[in-house]
């Protein structure tokens, strides 16, 4: 039996904030609310239509600064993948009657830290305990700890991970709104500055400031908005774990593993099906070891497909074709970002324009494989 | 032999629930948890009064042997606060011979990728460290770090 959910809500409105990049003059909520204002014009609505409030952080906060009363919030926080997780549970919401439109937020001051919160916890924490005392210093030193693993099991090389930083260069060159568009070649990365071995810089995600919003409404309203409607087919999420040394196999994600199933489940077509495909890149390895744990490629055969440049411009299966947390925007939680690229060329608006995409799929990771977020995307109402 | 010396590390604070293992290492000994309610009676990290298999509160800590592999690592290159002088260091996953794998740093070896095959054999060391207290004592805590096996059993 089909899902009740699939195919039962659309994303009318779409927009990110109107600078993207390094941006001191507005604070974090300023740029939620750059996006969401953006999002409601795209949409053509107000915040007196809008009953839904979700973000990655505060609602509450949100719907004051914007004036909304909603009788819907969700503040789910798993990372960087919390608006896949939102668009999935303003889903299930608008299909069961709890609001009509619902707004999701992401804005984050990532590069310019105006009006953001404190940037290291201390505590005590399982991480604070087992894992802060060992020099490990956010995302850099322990997202990249399990690669090693994946090159010692799969015969994975440096070389093949840099390639994954240059299919995506390929793709930003030609997007003006991204800030890295130089194209380069794997040499470039190999001796760009050794970050933690085996990563280098051009390996890392950028920091940025920006946002990101979304309108959503029940499937049965989609043709009434604007602009072409962008259909949810399928959706899954889950979690693993809060440090990074605790991760079951260091070669695949389970967050991710669970995640994907269940949106192909949802969705109920083939990975053949898909056009076009975001995967939350905060470091290179991510593209990898999300093609093979959503089941796109066997396992140890995502970076040899890579280094073939088989997801770069001209090639089989477009990957992040905005440039990426890695040459586009990288906020702090990219995967509103992620969205907003698969929306824009299922609607045909991007700036490197894919022909004849009818579904796109946007997965998000949270933390460091913590959590992750999956969304199957189309533009086609009968699909 | 080139001893990593890592000041400022952040001091663990411990919660009821694993103020038993951190004791522990204050006294240089490692402790896991295992289940004596699960087949075999798997051995679990980090602690917990639980088995996080079969949620049995039927457990007991015991001493680990303190051997280990290498299972996967970074060399930083780029030192966390306090850890700056102290590039390249190596924050690593340990495979514990009795099955849990923990984070540490594996030090007396030159951090380079040549040095540090996966799956290296290791040994536990141990590194003090001190903090003062709010009423002005001293306060210690042991801190396992682990180096390439010297060979015996």
């Amino acid at each position: 039996m089909s899902s009740p959910l699939r195919m039962a809500s659309a994303i009318v409105g779409a927009a990110e904030t109107e600078e993207l990049g390094v941006i001191p003059d507005k604070s974090a909520t300023q740029l939620h609310a750059d996006a969401a204002i953006r999002a409601m014009e795209d949409a053509g609505v107000t915040n007196s239509d809008v009953d839904a409030v979700l973000t990655a952080g505060s609602p509450t906060q949100i719907a004051e600064y914007l004036g909304i009363q909603p009788t819907y919030i969700d503040g789910t926080s798993v990372g960087g993948c919390s608006f896949m997780l939102h668009v999935a549970h303003a889903a299930a919401a608008l299909a069961t009657g709890r609001c009509n439109v619902a707004l999701i937020t992401h804005g984050q001051s990532g590069r310019s830290r105006v009006g953001e919160g404190g940037r290291f916890g201390g505590g005590s924490t399982p991480s604070a305990q087992f894992e802060d005392s060992y020099g490990t210093w956010g995302a850099p030193s322990r997202f990249t700890v399990p690669f090693v693993r994946h090159m010692h099991e799969y015969g994975t090389t440096e070389e093949q991970l840099a390639s994954v930083a240059v299919a995506q260069r390929q793709w930003a060159t030609k997007n003006p709104r991204a800030m890295m568009r130089d194209p380069i070649e794997i040499q470039d990365v190999l001796d760009s500055r050794t970050i933690c071995w085996p990563f280098h810089l051009f390996e890392c995600c950028l920091v940025t400031d920006g946002g990101g919003a979304l309108i959503m409404v029940a499937a049965d309203r989609a043709k009434d908005f604007p602009k072409k409607p962008v259909y949810v087919m399928g959706m899954g999420e889950s979690v693993e774990m809060t440090m990074i040394s605790q991760m079951q196999d260091f070669t695949s994600s389970r967050a991710f593993v669970t995640s994907g199933r269940e949106a192909f489940k949802m969705a109920e077509i083939k990975h053949s099906d898909v056009d076009h495909i975001m995967i939350y890149d905060a470091f290179a390895h991510l593209p990898i070891f999300a093609m093979e744990d959503l089941g796109f490629r066997k396992k140890g055969e995502a970076a040899p497909w890579f280094a073939e440049m088989k997801s770069a411009p001209g090639g089989e299966l477009p990957v992040n074709t905005n440039g990426g947390g890695l040459s586009y925007t990288h906020t702090g939680m990219y995967g509103m970002f992620a969205i907003q690229e698969s929306v824009r060329q299922l609607r045909g608006e991007a700036a490197a324009q894919v022909d004849d995409v009818t579904i796109s799929l946007a997965h998000g990771v949270g933390g460091m494989f913590f959590a992750a977020g999956t969304l199957i995307l189309t533009n086609d109402p009968s699909a | 032999m080139i001893r990593l010396v890592v000041p400022k590390r952040p001091f663990p604070r411990p919660t009821p629930e694993t103020q038993a293992y951190w004791d522990a290492c204050k006294e240089h000994k490692l402790t896991l948890q295992r289940c004596l309610n699960c087949e075999g009676q798997p051995a679990y990290f980090y602690p917990r009064p639980f088995c996080p298999t079969c949620l049995s509160r039927n457990i007991e800590s015991f001493e680990a042997s303190g051997k280990g592999t290498l299972h996967t690592y970074i060399i930083a290159h780029r030192g966390a606060p306090g850890f700056q002088d102290d590039v390249p260091y190596v924050i690593a996953v340990v495979e514990l011979e009795e099955g849990p794998r923990m984070m540490s740093n594996i030090v007396d070896v030159e951090p380079t990728p040549e040095n540090l095959p996966v799956d290296l054999p290791l040994e536990v060391t141990w590194e003090d460290l001190e903090r003062e207290a709010r009423d002005g004592t001293t306060e210690k805590i042991g801190l396992p770090l682990f180096r390439p096996a010297r060979g015996g059993s």
